[in-house]
């Protein structure tokens, strides 16, 4: 630490910090284009340029460090014939076209060039013209504006990690662009226009619609992830027009996903629901609240009545807010139903018993950049939860050791120290191996029934190296992603992972479906777990088992269970014989209407208040940036209304915020349990006939607004929709050279487009989940396939 | 990533090991490096550089596409287009010019009735305008086939120079 003088004023700087960082740090403003704090120094606009004392020259203040006693000066006629003249070239050939330009009223350029520039250009020559390329449909290009400070391509290459834009040509003739026309295959391509100083790169599901001063801002927080970056919605009159990212260093930096930005548009969907609907003799009839919510108690009142109310059972969308799990679990329990649940994907439930007061992962999110090891299990990092693949990545670019252990040879752009490749069926063993040569690197005393679990097993280099990384590691972190919580036996892996990191010295955790599973977790949305981990006192049913069982009624808050659960046809078929189902969304469907009774439109993230809770544990409230489309409620509303209907005590709220402050002060009277780790008794033989599935939601499937927002559905960054196999699996199958496949599970048979992938292993097909077409093959262990 | 049918080529063996041999000099993780000697290498071979042939460059060298697109064009050497079957560039720099190479533009220009870089309608010859070739004592300066010098050059001169190219 040491003091230099910025136009008279002492800052404290740092060794190896640059003169724009310190001004930065100091509020000195100092123009720039090509830097970006994130990014690395290109120092190529030169907007930046200061007088420093002693330099014979004017200095570019991004890339001039610091030094003892420096004298810097930004304002002095040095310095500003420096800035004009650097505007004036800048501006040589760009069009000034701001009337017709997307980024006028929030561009860097036409900022900086109001305060540092100069009325008039000496430059009289024609300006030349750019041809931009088509990127796909999220951004949009109009190349003739670029300045060409690189921040794209430095973006994409350095964050992204796909170096998909570069610079042809020189001089004069120098374009930014993809060359060859291709769209961008980023899940964070977005962040460009952001990033883009002038209008070269902007929004194209925003392009013409709104001018930056229309608009009104409201913080909010992503609703698709399990990270719940920090956002902004801009609306105007009540619509949202788009959504930025907001700055937070500890949850999403600077960045947002695709799919958290541009997820918006999904709600302009035709099938969004602007009123109650009930069935009224087969009919479909619009209703009023009043006579909705009416029938949906007395729908239920008579289920209960005939039946008793284990007939009924209630599943939330991990992504509801905290208070809407809370209020649906307060009001089912309180008409005595239990069966409770919002773990829509998974299929084993063995372990409930033994999870703490919710899932999360390892470690805080702002530390993965800091880890030296991660191993990924059963984990699509970059398409699951993009906003942790782009920090696990910085960690491996700074040297940590990233290692999986996955159905899919997934490539992450980031250098991968060991991977195991197995069918879904071996993860179980594959990770067995891993957790022996663990056993063998540990200090302690290995566990006897550990030990009795692992006697036998034999393990190759790989499964060693990977033990040995993480033992070897200062600090290390197993994430378990949704390929492991979903499978079969997603208990033994847990098991396993957990005592891998046990033995490695690493931390271990899950990376949950939906913005908020631990919500969901912490206010007993389950069968088994109350407020705060404590034990039901009536346990319920799981969420397959709801299905499975075929109950009287159902209760669906904010669901699609075509998409979002994991055994869709049994649950179309459950909720089908159903005598009553009430369907809270903000979307209506075909399919809902044939077999829900009532269908009442519900409010989604940005038209209403309330809380997530992110994989870290962290509680980030949020208010709606307008209010609810037509005559849609949000849903803390319709539950509290629901239990006064009932004559249910404590059902009296006046907001959002009293429902948290409830929520807020059973958690703190109750502490969480801590559950030691359960040996399984054994592990389970892979011995499966035909072609294993890996099933793996798709990047734009996650809910029913992703599903929807055109933008993200034709995007390069999706997984080619089909059947995906290696040329060995199509050959032994016979139909390598076909377009069109039949694949067959069980009795049904469903024609999809194969799709020729290598990193899918011999034995095994992908099927992206998600989508209606291969919703009834993803519930499925194996399939077999043949020419279709 | 899954296959697409988009043009592809292979490398020749040839460009291949001509690129292991410059890959040892390089440290192995800057395996970009060898970008400018594999896409002259390419050039040698096939007379030009394509899209296939600078994607299939990308491939070896395990870098981004663009990455090679970037670096092939920014140099001016690499010819991105079929450029006919020889290259005959002419100096017209200061010495050359000063010697009587714009004699040759001329001859050029009446004979085979094309200007600076332009392709004879036979395909056969790239006349192309190039900068000083460092070899100003012999101006005027031809260079063919991006290699050999042919120098104090007059009309009479280039005619028996592409003569032997015939030959
Ligand atoms: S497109 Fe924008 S971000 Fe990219 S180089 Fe040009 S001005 Fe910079
Ligand atoms: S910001 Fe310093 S040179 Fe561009
Ligand atoms: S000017 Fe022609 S070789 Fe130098």
């Amino acid at each position: 630490m040491f003091n230099i003088e910025i136009d008279g004023q002492q800052v404290e700087v740092e060794q190896g910090q640059m003169i724009i960082e310190a001004a930065d740090a100091a509020g000195i403003a100092i123009p720039r284009f090509c830097y970006h704090k994130k990014l690395s120094i290109a120092a190529n606009c030169r907007m930046c340029l200061v007088e420093v004392e002693k330099a014979r020259k004017p200095m570019p203040a991004c890339a001039t460090p610091v030094t003892e006693g420096m004298r810097v000066f930004t304002k002095t006629p040095a310095a500003i014939h420096s800035q004009r003249t650097v505007m004036e070239f800048l501006l040589i050939n760009h069009p000034l076209d701001c009337p017709i330009c997307d980024q006028g009223g929030q561009c860097e350029l036409q900022d900086i060039s109001m305060s540092y520039g100069e009325g008039v250009s000496e430059y009289t020559q024609g300006k030349r013209s750019v041809d931009g390329d088509d990127l796909g449909s999220l951004v949009a290009t109009d190349m003739t504006r670029c300045i060409h400070c690189t921040r794209c391509i430095r973006f994409c290459e350095e964050v992204a990690g796909i170096k998909e834009l570069g610079a042809t040509n020189r001089g004069e003739h120098m374009e930014v662009g993809t060359y060859v026309d291709h769209a961008l295959e980023s899940e964070v391509s977005g962040n460009i226009i952001d990033l883009c100083p002038v209008g070269a790169l902007t929004s194209k599901p925003f392009r013409y619609q709104a001018r930056a001063w229309e608009l009104q801002q409201m913080p909010s927080v992503a609703s698709h992830d399990c990270v719940g970056a920090n956002t902004f919605v801009h609306t105007r009159r009540q619509e949202v027009m788009r959504v930025v990212p907001r700055e937070c260093e500890d949850v999403n930096e600077v960045w947002l996903s695709d799919r958290d930005r541009f997820s918006y548009t999904g709600l302009e969907s035709e099938e969004r629901l602007a009123k109650p609907l009930v069935k009224q003799d087969g009919q479909w009839q619009e209703a009023t609240w009043a006579d909705a919510l009416n029938a949906v108690k007395e729908g239920l009142q008579r289920v209960k009545d005939k039946h008793g109310a284990s007939q009924i059972a209630a599943l939330s969308h991990p992504s509801s807010t905290t208070e809407e799990h809370y209020l649906l679990q307060k009001l089912m329990r309180g008409i005595g139903c239990h069966n409770l649940d919002h773990r829509l994907n998974r299929v084993d439930f063995s372990d409930q018993d033994q999870f703490g007061l919710y899932p999360r992962i390892g470690t805080p999110v702002a530390k993965i950049d800091e880890l030296n090891a991660i191993l990924l299990v059963g984990s699509n990092i970059r398409h699951e939860q993009p906003s942790i693949g782009l920090r696990v990545r910085k960690a491996a670019l700074s040297g940590a050791h990233v290692m999986m252990v996955n159905p899919m040879a997934y490539e992450f752009h980031m250098p991968m120290s060991e991977s195991v490749v197995v069918k879904p069926s071996e993860m179980v063993s594959a990770l067995a191996q891993v957790a022996k040569a663990a056993s063998e690197l540990a200090s302690g005393e290995v566990p006897a029934a550990a030990a009795k679990l692992l006697s036998g097993v034999s393990y190759s280099e790989a499964h060693k190296t990977i033990a040995k990384k993480l033992a070897d590691a200062e600090q290390a972190t197993i994430m378990m992603g949704a390929l492991a919580q979903n499978h079969a036996h997603a208990a033994n892996i847990r098991a396993l992972c957990n005592l891998i990191a046990e033995f490695t010295g690493s931390s271990c955790g899950a990376l949950t479906e939906g913005a908020n599973a631990q919500g969901a977790w912490l206010v007993g949305m389950l069968p088994h777990r109350a407020m705060a981990g404590a034990d039901a006192m009536v346990p319920g049913l799981d969420a397959q088992t709801c299905f499975a069982e075929k109950l009287r009624a159902y209760v669906l808050h904010g669901i699609e269970p075509e998409a979002d659960v994991a055994n869709s046809q049994v649950a179309l078929d459950a909720l089908k014989q159903a005598d009553f189902v009430v369907s809270t969304t903000v979307f209506v469907t075909d399919a809902m209407k044939e077999y829900a009774d009532v269908i009442l439109p519900v409010a989604p993230a940005t038209e209403t208040s309330g809380t997530f809770i992110n994989v870290e544990g962290r509680w980030q409230g949020f208010r709606g940036a307008r209010p609810a489309f037509e005559e849609g409620r949000p849903a803390w509303k319709v539950f509290r209304v629901l239990g006064n209907l009932f004559a249910l005590e404590g059902f009296d709220f006046e907001s959002s915020e009293q429902v948290l402050t409830e929520v807020h002060a059973k958690v703190k009277q109750l502490e969480g349990k801590v559950h030691a780790w359960v040996a399984p008794e054994r592990l389970p033989a892979s011995h499966e006939k035909g072609l294993e599935v890996i099933a793996e939601r798709a990047l734009y499937q996650t809910d029913a607004i992703v599903r929807r927002a055109a933008p993200l559905a034709s995007s390069k960054a999706n997984p080619e929709f089909g059947v995906h196999v290696s040329v060995q699996t199509a050959q032994s199958a016979g139909v390598e050279s076909c377009e069109q496949v039949e694949v067959k599970a069980g009795e049904h048979r469903v024609s999809l487009p194969l799709v020729l992938d290598e990193r899918v292993p011999t034995g095994a097909v992908w099927l992206p989940s998600g989508y209606a077409e291969s919703a009834v093959l993803t519930s499925h262990a194996t399939v077999t396939l043949a020419k279709g | 990533m899954s296959a697409t049918c988009e043009e592809t080529v292979k490398l020749s063996d040839n460009v291949r090991k001509e690129i292991d041999d410059w890959l040892t000099r390089f440290p192995p993780e800057q395996k970009r490096s060898a970008t400018l000697y594999a896409l002259r290498m390419v050039q040698e071979e096939n007379g030009w550089v394509s899209k296939p042939h600078m994607n299939a460059i990308a491939e070896y060298l395990e870098i981004a596409p663009v990455a090679v697109y970037e670096v092939a064009t920014f140099y001016t050497m690499y010819d991105l287009e079929p450029k006919g079957k020889h290259k005959i560039g002419v100096c017209t720099n200061v010495s050359c010019q000063l010697c009587g190479s714009d004699k040759i533009v001329e001859h050029i220009k009446n004979k085979y009735q094309v200007g600076l870089n332009e392709v004879t309608k036979d395909g056969k010859y790239f006349f192309q305008e190039v900068e000083c070739l460092g070899s100003c004592c012999g101006a005027p300066v031809v260079i063919v086939d991006d290699k050999h010098y042919k120098e104090k050059l007059t009309p009479e001169g280039l005619e028996k120079v592409l003569q032997e190219l015939e030959g």
